[in-house]
């Protein structure tokens, strides 16, 4: 998993509420046996229009919000389908962060184990930071060390995350690599299981 | 100390912390072809084993066709529909995992299945690529959805690195008018706390009405939990849950049953345990729930209307209706009964089990799809539609005018060539109104099988009990 330390990213707004993991990325795209490549996927019935056109009004469409590497977000973002093709899609289009007020369960753990990272702020701090984006102040700094998010105007808001995700995240840590280390715990558990639970262990 | 159903089984599968995680051990792993060729490369890429192939069990549903399916994988005609089900099918193969392919008669929809083998059990812990992995909580297991990083872990580990949930508690109870059931109760559920009200908790439901459901019932309920937020909702095991279990191909036999029952039995929230949040639903109120708009949030009783934006105050929430409403293809405030639509869909791992085909073929028998509606049934397994046969309801669903099809995910998430045209307005027995969801364009309109039904036969939404 690549790390994520610090961002310097356009911040691209889109509030919007409860957007699901289909808005994120369409059924057609989960035909795939890859990780990669799902960038073109990306929110593609909002981004494109029947005839496969860029629909400008967009914000991911519109020149100042190309290339954005930071999402700011409504709230519920996420929500729906367990696919982890939404954050493959998101950072495969090359966006790192999102930005927003609450986030969907299932979403939030496929996040963490892809490296990228979701930073939760009051409402009324994402809607500053909206201002911000749209003002055309979009180049943000996000510090995972500091926990911070810092704008061009010199605001800077800080967040929180759990200190093992940030760990994490800042190391680019393998889950699977960490839970085999309890390797002999498991197989206790296993072991004791057969004795008391026979028809489930069989 | 008291504990609630999901404290239970928690502590029960608890192996050790790591890092302000739960290591929890998983006792049944499904997989579908979907969610799963990137875990099975990270696996080879790693040189990493699956650890229990005994505890995990391949079908494959969410790209089968729903015709066809006797030529197998070769007769799929989508290139990379066949490329994902020929994966699945020797990454199975490859690691002893045992798999029902396309057209086995014990094939079907994922969450049909688990129950349907007797795999799902009370007290397991059950994961599976799918949020609707929820619906097996009806057992009183914990069951819940994974990304497919999650099932690359647990076939690594057969356990799942976990932070543990809030409780709460959703109490129906009252008894229902005719025409009403789980379904109803569901969507009365996530119109009340919304789609994010479940989010960081475990929903437990409970209440007179909740135990008066069959098994089939529970499942809709739990199924749909997901859609309040919430990855797992679950339902205290008991008789209803025994009598469905018992001869099952996979639950035990003999004495070993009697073992199993008696630990099932302790599987129920103790008197005096802490919830953190409760919510009521009086069933004896309730009459048959559709949804109007594009989350399934947005519910409205048959006799209602949709929402004018005009009437709220929150600007964000009045673009959002507008929004809704506009792709929907609705007036502000029009009565939801006069929208007329094209399309029928039952089936789906939400309502898709004899149960649901049953109470659908009743208000089917003997009449006629209005002739504007192209409506179609998709049994949720292969043993399901073989017992549908047996009763005659397929017989009943074709002499009416609907589409006899063959297991599988179909129109739900129409992923296969199941799905709607751009739109096109369904009624619909599945989980989820978002946009295109059903296909670009497509108008989803939620509800259960006997309103799916009657919208059918009335070819407009329609109040099955005016039937």
């Amino acid at each position: 998993m690549t790390p994520f330390t610090r961002l310097d990213a356009r911040a691209a707004p889109f509030l919007e509420a409860n957007i699901d993991t289909d808005q994120i990325i369409p059924k057609q795209f989960l035909k795939t046996v890859e990780r990669e490549g799902l960038g073109r996927g990306l929110f593609f019935e909002w981004r494109f229009d029947e005839q496969g056109h860029e629909k400008p009004e967009f914000v991911l469409n519109k020149p100042e919000y190309k290339n954005a590497g930071i999402l700011i977000a409504g709230e519920n973002f996420g929500c729906g389908s367990s696919r982890e093709h939404a954050p493959w899609a998101l950072i495969d289009f090359g966006i790192r962060c999102v930005i927003g007020s609450s986030f969907a369960d299932i979403f939030t753990g496929n996040c963490a184990n892809n490296g990228l990272l979701l930073v939760q702020l009051p409402e009324a701090q994402v809607q500053a930071l909206q201002s911000e984006a749209k003002g055309g102040n979009h180049i943000f700094t996000v510090d995972l060390e500091q926990q911070t998010v810092t704008v061009p105007s010199g605001a800077s808001y800080r967040f929180e995350i759990d200190p093992n995700l940030k760990n994490k995240l800042l190391k680019g840590l393998d889950a699977i690599g960490e839970t085999l280390q309890h390797e002999g715990d498991i197989t206790t558990f296993e072991d004791r299981r057969k004795l008391i639970q026979p028809w489930v262990a069989a | 100390m008291a504990k609630t159903l999901y404290d239970k089984i928690w502590d029960a599968h608890a192996v050790a912390s790591s890092d302000g995680d739960t290591i929890l051990y998983i006792d049944l792993h499904l997989i579908h072809e979907v969610t799963t060729p990137q875990a099975f490369a990270g696996l080879r890429t790693s040189h990493r084993p699956v650890r229990r192939p005994d505890r995990t069990l391949a079908v494959a549903d969410h790209n089968t066709p729903t015709e066809g399916q006797a030529l197998g994988i070769a007769g799929v005609k989508d290139e990379e529909a066949r490329l994902q089900l020929q994966t699945l099918e020797r990454n199975a193969k490859d690691n002893g995992i045992e798999f029902f392919p396309m057209g086995d008669i014990r094939n079907g929809i994922v969450h049909v299945i688990g129950p349907e083998q007797g795999r799902t059990q009370p007290g397991m812990t059950i994961v599976c690529g799918d949020s609707h992995t929820s619906t097996h909580g009806a057992f009183g297991a914990l069951a819940m959805g994974i990304g497919t990083s999650e099932v690359e872990h647990v076939l690594a580990t057969q356990t799942l690195r976990q932070k543990k949930a809030k409780n709460m508690r959703v109490l129906i109870e009252g008894t229902a008018v005719p025409g009403v059931g789980a379904k109803d109760y569901a969507l009365a559920v996530i119109g009340t706390i919304g789609t994010a009200g479940g989010t960081g908790y475990a929903i437990e439901y409970a209440g007179d009405a909740v135990r008066a459901l069959s098994m089939e019932g529970r499942m809709t309920l739990c199924n749909l939990t997901i859609e309040a937020g919430a990855k797992a909702g679950m339902v205290a095991p008991d008789q209803t849950t025994f009598d469905y279990l018992m001869g099952r191909p996979a639950t035990p036999k003999a004495g070993a049953w009697d073992m199993a029952l008696a630990s099932w039995k302790s599987y129920f929230t103790d008197e005096g345990a802490h919830f953190d949040h409760e919510v009521r639903i009086d069933a004896s109120q309730l009459i048959p729930q559709v949804t109007w708009g594009t989350s399934p949030e947005d519910v409205v009783a048959i006799n209602g209307a949709v929402p004018d934006p005009a009437t709220f105050h929150d600007e964000a929430k009045r673009a959002q209706v507008e929004r809704a409403l506009d792709y929907m293809g609705l007036k502000p405030g029009q009565r939801i009964d006069e929208a007329r639509i094209d399309r029928v869909f039952i089936g789906s791992c939400t309502n898709s089990r004899i149960e649901d085909l049953r109470a659908a073929a009743d208000v089917a028998r003997g009449r006629k799809v209005a002739s504007h509606v192209k409506a179609m049934v998709v049994p949720g397994s292969g043993l399901v539609k073989a017992q549908a046969e047996e009763e005659g309801l397929d017989v009943i669903f074709k002499d009416a005018g609907f589409d006899w099809r063959e297991p599988g995910c179909s129109m739900c998430l129409g992923m296969n060539p199941d799905r709607l045209a751009p739109g096109e307005r369904c009624a619909s027995t599945s989980n989820r109104n978002f946009e295109g969801r059903q296909g670009r364009g497509g108008r989803t309109h939620l509800m259960s099988p006997v309103m799916a039904a009657a919208a059918a036969i009335a070819g407009r939404i329609a109040d099955v009990r005016d039937l």
